[in-house]
């Protein structure tokens, strides 16, 4: 479910890294809890992120939830797509869904970040919270 | 239709269109009289550019299609007088009928805002009543009645503030802080107000943590913005303490009153160490409200805030009332006159009418809300067990096994003759069913709706279809909200020629 080679945040974003690259979206997980989304507003290129401030929002039928970076670095490309098709989130959050592409300011700052298999283990914990 | 819907359904199940469709040219309401009086040419008098012809595409209708239209599309709405409408968060009570005869009465209604002072001291009474009751009942020491809404109130709480710590510290500060139990409106105000914002967690009784409070208050804060009781319907204890660190940091305390239908009579902020709050007269104070508003969101304030308070002000001297302009350091006018002034006398005549009885009206709101409680908690999940005051908070966890959520219940309860409760909030509880039944209802209506959620929970377990295809008995069914909020169509357009073909 998880792609391995991701990192994930408690705020249940993802983030690919390829060289001082990195492609950032949010997890299957969030996608479901926000329910269907019907709009995304991204950074423009060029926009510095800082780790764990705010860089978008995600607006679905229930509730509009703001986005946050897992690492700080500068945004080279967003993902425009989504502005005509917000439903790709729900649908393929974990690929065609990617949010933005940054320029990464420190790549060593992602290592502090979850690996696939603590993440997973993180949301079964919160769904056993809120069963309980 | 099940034997267990006890109440009728409403919805007149005919065909409606557009006004605009049923428009012929030439069609009019009213027939005026010849003109009587020289004509006037409008091209003449303000300039050809701003004297208009027509209106294009305007609807043009006979008086009873206009009656007829909309006493059809109304027929299709809930409303207040056909029954219950639990929408915790919300407060939506019953509006008494004197407040509507007393705010039509002719010195009343006809007054102009425009008028001489001299000629409306009785106006300006009213709100001078309104004023001091309104100090009274939360215990502040002065306010505003202009705001025209509670995030308007809120916006003009967190300006006060900002020009407070201006004047007396020389900087605005940057930040505010906001519980996650907090009422949406809040972080928004903050923002458009020039504050940052940052969230204090709850702890597991629904109380802000005071421990995680403690390392984030510092000369930054400006504020700390609480809704009290939150929005688990959970009265904040550690709200003096909470006082109590900001101050000693010289930040200030914010209340959102929204939620003062339960404190109304009972506890005032004023004595638990708010600085300044908003109330929603549309709320706690019965006035008209969603669809049917205005709205009014007057703000109180501690002796501090007060030179702050917007213009106009209301003075009192040897006995004649005014509004001043003439206020140094005030943060300037935010709405024109004297607010939204036939809401004002609305909730006066709902202060009046009860006087100290409003401590009953608040103990029949909490009451209201434990007998639901009460009565459900055995076949719905109460994710925070602290005492409920005037609304209670349920999660679907238990219907959630039979894929039935939140929405599907509320969609439901349209079927049992009630207006949903409100859905999927406060986040901090997942698919939260939020349920307010205010002091407006009886122990007969309580005991309906209660026999209308067991009756739904019982179907959610048994025949979990027939809830997540509700409602059944409206004239429409469940509506297409993901493409009405991504694909949305703004503007009718007629066909190019003759009525459409559907």
């Amino acid at each position: 479910m998880y792609p391995s080679d991701y990192r994930y945040t408690k705020e249940h974003e993802w983030i690919k890294m390829s060289g001082d690259t990195g492609t950032i979206g949010i997890t299957d997980y969030a996608q479901h809890e926000l329910g269907d989304v019907v709009y995304v507003e991204l950074p423009a290129a060029g926009t510095k992120i800082t780790a764990g401030q705010l860089f978008g929002t995600i607006e679905s039928v229930k509730a509009v939830s703001e986005i946050y970076a897992p690492v700080s670095g500068e945004v080279i490309e967003a993902n425009l797509a989504l502005s005509n098709a917000p439903e790709t989130v729900n649908s393929d959050p974990h690929g065609a869904a990617w949010l933005i592409k940054i320029k990464l300011a420190a790549p060593a700052e992602a290592s502090k970040l979850m690996d696939a298999a603590a993440y997973q283990t993180f949301i079964s914990d919160k769904e056993k919270e809120t069963s309980a | 239709m099940s034997d267990r819907i006890k109440k009728a359904g409403r919805h007149v199940s005919q065909n409606e269109g557009l006004i605009f469709e049923q428009s012929a040219l030439g069609k009019r309401g009213i027939e005026f009289p010849p003109l009587d009086v020289p004509a006037v040419d409008a091209r003449a008098a303000l300039g050809a550019a701003y004297a208009r012809e027509g209106i294009e595409r305007f609807p043009e209708v006979s008086e009873i299609e206009v009656i007829r239209h909309f006493t059809r599309l109304s027929t299709w709405n809930h409303a207040i007088d056909l029954g219950m409408y639990p929408l915790g968060s919300c407060t939506m009570k019953y509006n008494p009928r004197v407040n509507e005869f007393v705010s039509r009465l002719d010195g009343i209604a006809t007054e102009h805002p425009y008028q001489p002072q001299e000629l409306s001291q009785g106006c300006l009474k009213i709100l001078k009543m309104l004023l001091d009751c309104l100090v009274e009942i939360t215990g502040m020491d002065a306010g505003t009645l202009e705001p025209a809404a509670g995030a308007q109130g809120e916006l003009t709480g967190l300006l006060l503030i900002r020009a407070y710590l201006e004047d007396t510290q020389g900087q605005p500060r940057k930040k505010v802080l906001i519980p996650d139990s907090a009422h949406g409106t809040n972080p928004a105000s903050a923002v458009i107000a020039g504050y940052e914002v940052e969230n204090v967690p709850s702890d597991e009784r629904g109380q802000i943590d005071i421990a995680s409070l403690k390392k984030i208050v510092n000369g930054n804060v400006a504020a700390m913005m609480v809704t009290n009781p939150s929005t688990l319907g959970v009265f904040e204890q550690n709200i003096a303490t909470a006082a109590e660190l900001l101050h000693a940091h010289g930040a200030l305390l914010y209340m959102d009153g929204a939620n003062m239908n339960a404190l109304a009579g009972v506890a005032r902020p004023g004595d638990f160490g708010v600085d300044v709050m908003h109330l929603n007269l549309h709320k706690t104070f019965s006035t008209p409200h969603g669809g049917g508003g205005p709205g009014a969101g007057p703000v109180m304030v501690k002796k501090i805030l007060q030179p702050y308070l917007p213009i106009p002000v209301l003075t009192e001297k040897s006995g004649r009332l005014a509004l001043e302009n003439h206020r140094l350091k005030s943060i300037g006018r935010v709405r024109a006159f004297g607010g939204n002034f036939g809401v004002l006398v609305r909730a006066l005549a709902y202060v009046l009418a009860y006087g100290p009885g409003i401590r009953q009206a608040t103990e029949d709101a909490v009451l209201n809300a434990n007998y639901i409680r009460n009565n459900l908690e055995d076949v719905y999940d109460l994710p925070y067990k602290s005492p409920s005051m005037h609304e209670v908070v349920f999660s679907d966890a238990r219907q959630k096994k039979n894929g039935v959520n939140t929405t599907d219940i509320a969609k439901r309860l349209i079927d049992y003759g009630f207006h949903p409760y409100t859905t999927s909030f406060p986040l901090i509880v997942p698919g939260a069913l939020m349920i307010e039944p205010t002091e407006s209802e009886s122990k007969q209506e309580c005991d309906l709706f209660v026999g209308a959620m067991r009756a739904i929970a019982e179907e959610a377990a048994t025949n979990p279809e027939l809830v997540k295809t509700a409602p059944h008995s409206t004239r429409v069914s469940r509506l297409d909200e993901v493409s009405a909020a991504r694909k949305p169509i703004l503007r009718w357009r007629p066909c190019p020629s003759g009525p459409c073909l559907r």
